[in-house]
């Protein structure tokens, strides 16, 4: 029963207040998802989620948890490895590339109506759209 | 011929006590549906002075709140409450929907385009994956496909890299 092996994953996500919480169990795979209130809270999840199922390997489990201080008009922070992100007219790899941002720059959000893709700006008020998973909400 | 009588002054009489209590049921109407108001999915009715409550209410409070809110008013002389009560279901939990095999498919392209040896496939909701990474690189890219919604992230064709 994967409910039983990430127990400790579920009662902690329960306890450290993730909204909408949603877990259930769909063809062997355990689908856990909701909104964490921050950023720790969400990283907490993933490092319990390694030591269940150590690196992730099994593919028991879709983890979908964002976060909920990412919201419209709030400042994120470009966690790329080292490189520049790109900043594309629209959602998509296959967009043109309108800019630039800079590894560990602070940027604004501006909408996330694409989960993936958020419309950001940048200080010089270069607006386009860049890869929600290297954007981290500023807490 | 005495029955008679009676009965004609029956009406008489009770016209002449709407008359002299002085309010109208069209008064009264007016006067309860706009206190009413207060109480959502609750309308009244006025007759000869005597107020039916019908619609529908989440619990007995309200139903009660109903009845004493409009009780009170000038010229009501009784209230039948034929409010029903139907208590709110919780809001049923949205299941976990699974995103489609095209908007996977077109998501994943972006997802992976910046892990080079990574190669993906998605087929039934199904993303499947080859390819070796660190264990960094590897759970932002989870990350970032458990995000997507897909049914399962296959990962037995992934070696992570020491």
């Amino acid at each position: 029963m994967l409910q039983e092996k990430y127990k400790e994953l579920i009662d902690s996500a329960q306890s450290s207040g993730v909204a909408q919480l949603q877990v259930q169990e769909i063809d062997n795979v355990l689908h856990i998802e909701g909104e964490a209130p921050s950023g720790a809270v969400k990283d907490q999840l993933w490092d319990i989620y390694n030591k269940i199922d150590p690196n992730f390997l099994t593919g028991d489990l879709v983890l979908n948890v964002n976060v909920a201080t990412a919201v419209e008009g709030s400042k994120v922070k470009v966690v790329t490895d080292s490189s520049n992100l790109n900043i594309r007219k629209g959602p998509g790899t296959d967009q043109p590339i309108v800019g630039k941002a800079a590894h560990d720059e602070v940027i604004t959000l501006v909408n996330k109506s694409n989960d993936q893709w958020w419309l950001v700006r940048t200080n010089d008020g270069e607006e386009g759209y860049s890869y929600a998973q290297y954007l981290q909400p500023v807490e | 011929m005495k029955l008679t009588k009676v009965f004609a002054i029956v009406p008489i009489l009770a016209m002449s006590l709407l008359v002299s209590c002085g309010v109208k049921d069209a008064d009264i109407q007016a006067k309860v549906t706009e206190t009413l108001k207060a109480v959502p999915g609750v309308s009244a009715e006025v007759k000869d002075g005597v107020l039916t409550l019908s619609g529908n209410v989440p619990d007995d409070a309200a139903k009660t709140a109903a009845e004493t809110a409009v009780k009170a008013e000038k010229g009501v002389k009784s209230v039948v409450n034929n409010i029903t009560v139907t208590p709110a279901t919780p809001a049923a939990a949205a299941p976990i929907t699974i995103s489609p095999d095209e908007v996977l498919t077109k998501a994943v392209v972006d997802a992976t385009k910046d892990y080079p040896g990574v190669t993906a496939a998605v087929k039934d909701g199904v993303i499947s994956l080859k390819g070796t990474l660190t264990v960094d690189k590897w759970k932002r890219l989870k990350m970032s496909l458990d995000a997507l919604s897909p049914k399962k992230v296959d990962a037995s064709g992934i070696s992570i890299a020491k």
